[in-house]
């Protein structure tokens, strides 16, 4: 039983579907972030994944550090948003969040 | 106690679907033979046993942050996803990711995300902070589309090609800085602008009185 492209490619689906599903019934907006976060890493399975087993050379490598500098800046802006949230709003209840500003 | 008979289904459950993920493809593996793809055959050797537990840490550590009542455990569930991860790209011979991801996702996403929990929810309350709605259409969507994404990954004969593994942190290195710069520069323009949106965003507002 050696892995092969589509073990990885399963663990990926299950890892997005999973994260699809925290962001589609969670209701706290860090709970969203991490779901977002886990779909990312689906997407980032995929791209090493068929780097290595069907295009070869460095570039899906290259692209997944990418997509984690961008994970990391996206989670940084997103929390800052999430605690203005609960400033203004005393909740990160995503439903109770509809103004911009008070 | 109830967190023991927890801990013990979520194994059993993690268990579960990677025996069914398991099961799947090696029902499928002669397709994929036939396909032109190498044949999943050989005896289980030890590289495999750590595949596999590599994959239930990531599938149980999703599970746990897509079902878990406290977000402080989806955020530990978080934590097992990504080291899982991180060792699949060691597996991928992606090293240099591998350790990118350590170092950025648990050593700062997962920080970050800890004290938005901390700073947001009263602890007192979190067990009830992490509620959740529509769990028959989200779970419905979610299970069509992962249907679909596995028939994708089993049925497709992709051309895949001997993939030795290899040390790639120093070719990789090259490349970010030679076929990769513009992209890698701005990266670190984004990061820039990021830290000065994260602080202006957060920051509490003096207002001259």
């Amino acid at each position: 039983m050696i892995p092969t492209l589509s073990h990885y490619l399963a663990v990926a689906a299950i890892l997005f579907a999973l994260g699809l599903f925290t962001v589609l019934t969670r209701r706290n907006a860090v709970a969203i972030l991490m779901g977002v976060e886990l779909m990312l890493n689906a997407a980032n399975i995929n791209l090493v994944a068929f780097n290595k087993f069907v295009v070869g050379g460095l570039g899906g490598q290259a692209f997944a550090l990418f997509v984690v500098v961008l994970a990391a800046a996206e989670a940084a802006v997103g929390l800052a948003i999430v605690l203005s949230i609960f400033h203004t709003f005393k909740t990160i209840d995503v439903r109770a969040a509809d103004l911009m500003r008070e | 106690m109830r967190n023991k008979k927890k801990l013990i289904a979520w194994t059993i459950g993690s268990a579960a679907v990677i025996g069914a993920v398991g099961v799947l493809s090696a029902r499928l593996s002669p397709a994929l033979a036939a396909g032109g793809a190498r044949a999943a055959t050989g005896p289980f050797t030890l590289v495999d046993g750590v595949f596999w537990f590599l994959a239930a840490l990531t599938v149980a550590g999703a599970a746990a942050v897509a079902l878990s009542r406290n977000i402080l455990y989806s955020a530990l569930g978080l934590l097992a996803a990504l080291l899982g991860v991180a060792g699949l790209y060691v597996f991928l011979s992606a090293d240099f990711v591998a350790v990118a991801q350590v170092m950025i996702y648990i050593g700062g996403v997962l920080t970050l995300v800890l004290f938005a929990i901390m700073l947001t929810n009263r602890i007192g309350e979190v067990n009830i902070s992490n509620a959740s709605l529509g769990w028959a259409s989200g779970g419905i969507l979610s299970a069509i589309l992962l249907a679909l994404l596995l028939v994708i990954g089993f049925e497709i004969p992709w051309a895949v090609r001997p993939a030795p593994a290899v040390a790639t942190t120093a070719p990789l290195g090259h490349a970010l800085l030679q076929r990769w710069l513009l992209p890698f520069e701005l990266a670190s323009l984004i990061l820039l602008a990021t830290l000065i949106g994260a602080i202006i965003i957060a920051r509490k507002e003096i207002r001259a009185e």
